[in-house]
């Protein structure tokens, strides 16, 4: 009889899409135990399995005698956490990341779980205030709004009834990492909630959370199930939202909770007075929520904000995607390069091809140019340069990418994902979508309206391709400026950024040949 | 009282309580009938002293609703910038011939998958890592 052992395989959404489930039930056949554990974050192993601390990935049924043998030298990586791309990284919000059961209370607890809200409950709200601004602990969500400060504003409302809402809206192409961390870390952002709440008062906690993610929707609920005693009196409830991008934005999110169209509010009243109900209201996304258990650890604090580069504290869980060889979860304090995370962690793209694009921030985010790979990881820099951090994702193209397509895909997003309530988005969109096709043609020549013989005013020569892009131009500007939220205020960084780095994308035909073609 | 009447009103009063119970009565609703329809607005309107209006505004304001039931399998695949990085588009046409009228192709904006993509999902089950001849596969056997 040989030796039993015990397999570990990660759970995660993405492993499973891979065929960890198989993988797990043909360790099991063999008699092994197998144990399912939240995921690494190095994608291009998934499904990966683990037997005393080193790794085979990635691994099919098939592969399961060899591994069991000890053979299989081409899956093997030896050991996992000595493989450079999970030792280069410093992790604290994913620091149980491969290494913990997701739903076991007893992994948590043995891993520090529960320490962060037992000494926020001993030292009180004031201090916990203090120590969350102390941090410098940003929103990761996008806005990068510093927490501690949405959190004194929490505080000092007078109210009946306070909320912590978390936005777990992770809309944006090209991120995961809030999936990852409620499918693999539920806990940690269950016991963020309640710090968060013992901080401003609130006893009522929601997490919106997108029905993309069946996985994570069923984990979180379990979780929330098994900690209730724990942080009670503080309670918490998973939302499901139903398919609308735009309910990322926290003002369309605390609509779509209240039970309304999911329509942007204008700001001010800020949430943080008149939010949820009109009630006084914290809204963090799933990453400064799951960052705070370590921030209130003892001395956690001090070492967040001693990491990182000018006002960017802390750590950044970045997420690797698209076309990139060694794609997953990077966290890092802030600083690092683009050229660093794309070639030298990432390994360049899948394909083998040169890089083109690299988009930063989810389909809001600018498209950077490799000439550009020295930007530092840091909200100013990339505001700088005219671009975003978001919410960490980094989606790599090769130079087959048709920049022209990405930049029309952007409006054509836009246009299907507005809420509809301001002008600029809602027709803004629509209307880019048109310009950049006529940018494509070459322009276009009179219609039929401008040729009639009343028109006297009208233009005879149709209008020019430099004419278009003006038109684009400006539209942007009005969108950016004009519009009520990200959506439509953001939507311009991907557009002019493709066009201003890939101008031959937009070529399409020479005026010459458009009019011929009418 | 219909069947649906009294379905409807079970869920209504399993969740009326909440705060901002519309969406979780939605979210059963469609669930239970494949669509949330006129019919089926009116009497949450009426459960929830809610105008019709109201209702069929939130209705149709999210891509998840239904306004009338679809009985073809419903195959998802995402068609985000990751997943375009990673050829998407390119397996469309062939993913489109599979379907035929048979099963019904939804894009998604977006699985969470970036860094495995093209991903699709059937039910509650995810792929990644697809290809031409493997997304026709998974969409002849929804």
């Amino acid at each position: 009889m040989p030796e039993t052992k015990t397999v570990r395989i990660s759970d995660d959404a993405l492993a499973r899409a891979l065929g960890a489930d198989e993988l797990a039930a043909a360790f099991a056949k063999k008699g092994h135990e197998v144990q399912r554990t939240s995921s690494w974050g190095m994608h291009w192993l998934e499904p990966l399995v683990e037997i005393d601390g080193r790794g085979w990935g990635p691994a099919t049924p098939e592969d399961v005698d060899d591994i069991l043998e000890g053979g299989a030298s081409e899956l093997a990586i030896g050991a996992i956490a000595e493989h450079p791309f999970i030792a280069r990284q410093q992790r604290l919000t994913f620091a149980r990341a491969g290494r913990t059961r997701p739903l076991s209370l007893e992994d948590y607890e043995a891993t520090g779980g529960w320490a962060g809200l037992k000494r926020a409950r001993n030292i009180g709200s004031a201090r916990i205030l203090e120590e969350v601004t102390q941090s410098g602990l940003r929103g990761r969500g996008g806005a990068g709004f510093p927490a501690g400060i949405k959190w004194q504003t929490v505080a000092r409302a007078p109210a009946d009834q306070k909320y912590i809402v978390c936005n777990a809206d992770e809309g944006d192409s090209g991120t995961f990492a809030d999936r990852m961390l409620i499918e693999g870390d539920p806990f940690a952002l269950i016991e963020g909630m309640a710090i968060a709440g013992e901080a401003v008062g609130a006893d009522k906690g929601y997490v919106y959370l997108r029905s993309e993610y069946p996985d994570a929707i069923r984990k979180l609920e379990a979780a929330i199930g098994l900690s209730a005693g724990i942080v009670a009196p503080f309670v918490c409830e998973v939302r499901v939202g139903a398919g609308a991008y735009v309910c990322g934005e926290e003002t369309s999110l605390l609509n779509s909770l209240e039970g309304k169209r999911g329509e942007v509010r204008a700001k001010p009243p800020l949430p943080a007075l008149e939010g949820l109900f009109g009630k006084p209201t914290v809204v963090n996304n799933v990453l400064t929520l799951a960052a705070v258990p370590h921030i209130l650890s003892e001395g956690g604090a001090a070492l967040y904000d001693s990491l990182g580069i000018d006002r960017s504290k802390g750590t950044m869980p970045i997420q690797l995607a698209g076309n990139i060889r060694h794609g997953g979860l990077f966290e890092t304090a802030f600083g690092v390069t683009l050229g660093e995370l794309v070639e030298d962690i990432g390994g360049g793209t899948e394909s083998g091809r040169p890089v083109k694009a690299v988009q930063v921030g989810g389909p809001l985010g600018a498209y950077i140019h490799p000439d550009q790979f020295d930007i530092r990881f840091d909200y100013e820099a990339y505001t700088a340069a005219d671009a975003l951090i978001g919410h960490g994702g980094v989606t790599v193209f090769d130079d087959t990418a048709d920049m022209g397509a990405m930049a029309r895909f952007a409006m054509e997003f836009c246009a299907a994902e507005s809420c509809g309530k301001c002008t600029p988005c809602r027709i803004g969109a629509v209307r880019g979508v048109e310009i950049i096709d006529r940018i494509r043609a070459g322009g276009r020549a009179p219609d039929h309206v401008e040729r009639m013989d009343v028109m006297h005013n009208a233009p005879r020569h149709g209008r020019s391709r430099e004419q278009e892009i003006g038109l684009l131009t400006d539209l942007c500007e009005t969108m950016k400026f004009g519009s009520l939220c990200a959506l439509g205020g953001f939507t311009p960084f991907p557009v002019i950024s493709a066009l201003k780095y890939w101008p031959e994308d937009f070529a399409g035909k020479t005026a010459g040949e458009a009019e011929a073609a009418e | 009282m219909s069947t649906k009447e009294h379905k409807i009103g079970e869920i209504i009063a399993q969740h009326h309580r909440r705060e901002g119970p519309l969406l979780p009565i939605l979210h059963d609703v469609q669930a239970e009938f494949g669509c949330v329809d006129a019919e089926s607005e009116a009497l949450i309107a009426k459960g929830l002293n809610l105008s019709r209006a109201d209702v069929h505004g939130v209705v149709s304001f999210y891509h998840d609703f239904l306004a009338e039931p679809d009985a073809r399998p419903e195959v998802q695949i995402c068609r985000a910038e990751a997943c375009k990085a990673r050829g998407v588009e390119e397996i469309m046409d062939a993913a489109a011939a599979a379907a035929g009228e048979r099963v019904k192709l939804t894009t998604v904006y977006c699985l969470g998958l970036c860094s495995a993509g093209p991903s699709a999902r059937v039910g509650d089950r995810l792929h990644a890592r697809l290809d031409g001849p493997r997304l026709a596969e998974i969409i002849e056997n929804a």
